[in-house]
């Protein structure tokens, strides 16, 4: 392991870290709006939006990122939609992440047991007022260890940036071991650089889940 | 004529083919303390549940005030105000405090300000032995402290008339006396409540009528409890009574 390389490095590394990150919480950001809006629509039942919706879900979580990417990046064009690599990346991750949040919510929802609507309902709640105060707020909370798995997920994923010539990280390390042919440090660059992006969010994914944990000891 | 607090009028209620309640009528007045027994099927929380409007209904009429309850109407809100309900599984907000899981109905439904409703929560909780624990989250508590709780969370609505649906079948024997208490004192200050429960002694004691129903019938009726308790008038009553001595 030559030092001087790693260090020589450091500043392409940085640079595409802060370009994974820009791109990846903003990614995160629309896919968990697209997730909360997409499994509201599902649990109030809204005919034909939800068959539309289920339909989405489905195209999204079951092809590669990779292929949504091209889609974006390579196809849109021909229809007359240009965006820049970065704006793909974001949309890219949003739709995808937006399937499996949309996923996430739903089931949290789903699992508030009935007598929680009722309780709050006998109180003379309307029902807008008992999805709002009673069901989304515990559905939520019992949704974070998914929305957080999610979350690492979508960061993960950032990795095939690289094919639609973003230089996120996967890219810089494969630009510098294709220049200088340093493979060792490179790879070991990546891993450390990606454990500095994602260990955090796992950590704080980790204090947020015991902070919020009501809903599991019962009412 | 006086107008009945509570009258149900001919109330039909099936699930499906399942008919649960026929035909049902009764009229509850103001400081009545009618407490419902009968084997489990017979009807009996479902007659609560359709009181506050939890259930369809497939006929009859159910007035509170002399005005109709019913779940798809506009003024359900209003209506259901008028009913307190607490459940047997006690069913607080897991996600808020005790403070807020009291509080939250009369700020969010009945607009009422923040700082006078906490006024009188801490004083419904102190009464039941529960201000020191507003802050709690309900998972900190045990069973008898949440359903107190429940209680308080129901009666700071100032409803016309209290739903109690086996309120203590979920708890230990020590932790229904606590709650059980807690009833009591209401009946004696005057509240009309409708009871189910499967503790026969607390029913003797607290009852103003008694309602004995089987297959969703009133099977035998009494407004000397006392009296049903030691010498029910009808056989299926004896042998339901007699099922509760050892």
């Amino acid at each position: 392991m030559d030092w001087n390389v790693i260090i020589s490095y450091l500043p392409r590394y940085k640079d595409a870290l802060l370009l994974t990150l820009r791109i990846g919480w903003q990614g995160v950001l629309f896919a968990l709006i697209t997730g909360i809006l997409c499994a509201l629509v599902i649990y109030l039942k809204i005919p034909v939006l939800r068959q539309i919706i289920g339909i989405y879900i489905e195209v999204f979580r079951n092809t590669p990122l990779l292929v949504q990417l091209f889609f974006i990046y390579f196809a849109l064009p021909k229809i007359g939609l240009q965006l820049s690599p970065e704006a793909c990346g974001v949309l890219g991750l949003s739709l995808l992440g937006g399937a499996y949040m949309a996923e996430t919510i739903r089931s949290g929802l789903e699992n508030i047991a009935v007598i929680q609507s009722e309780s709050a309902e006998s109180l003379g709640m309307s029902k807008s007022q008992t999805f709002r105060y009673v069901i989304f707020p515990q559905a939520l909370s019992s949704s974070v260890p998914g929305i957080m798995a999610n979350v690492i997920f979508l960061l993960k994923e950032t990795s095939v940036f690289s094919t639609i010539s973003l230089m996120d990280l996967m890219f810089t390390a494969k630009d510098l071991i294709g220049m200088y042919a340093k493979t060792i440090e490179c790879l070991t660059m990546l891993v450390v650089f990606y454990l500095i992006m994602i260990l955090p969010v796992s950590i704080l994914g980790n204090i947020l889940e015991r902070r919020l944990r009501f809903a599991e000891f019962g009412s | 004529m006086k107008q009945s607090l509570l009258e149900i009028k001919h109330l039909n209620k099936a699930y499906g083919e399942n008919i649960i309640l026929k035909s049902f009528n009764l009229k509850v007045e103001k400081g009545d303390v009618v407490v419902v027994i009968g084997p489990s099927g017979c009807g009996k929380s479902t007659l609560l549940r359709c009181i506050n409007a939890l259930e369809d209904i497939q006929g009859g009429e159910i007035l509170i005030g002399g005005e109709p309850i019913s779940r798809n109407a506009k003024n359900i809100s209003t209506m259901r105000q008028k009913v307190g309900m607490v459940f047997q599984s006690y069913d607080l907000f897991p996600h808020k405090t005790i403070l807020d899981n009291v509080l939250l109905a009369p700020i969010k439904v009945q607009k009422r300000k923040r700082n006078e409703v906490e006024k009188e929560a801490l004083e419904l909780l102190g009464k039941v032995g529960l201000a020191d624990r507003k802050n709690d989250y309900p998972r900190q508590l045990s069973g008898g402290q949440k359903q107190r709780v429940a209680i308080v969370r129901a009666l700071i609505m100032h409803p016309d008339i209290l739903l109690l649906d086996e309120i203590t079948a979920a708890l230990d024997p020590e932790m229904v006396r606590e709650v059980l208490e807690v009833v009591i004192s209401l009946a004696k200050s005057g509240s009309t409540m409708m009871i189910v429960t499967h503790e026969m002694a607390f029913a003797k004691a607290i009852a103003t009528r008694v309602l004995f129903l089987e297959n969703g019938e009133i099977v035998e009726e009494s407004k000397e409890p006392k009296a049903f308790f030691e010498s029910p008038q009808t056989e299926r009553a004896k042998k339901f009574l007699k099922s509760f001595e050892y």
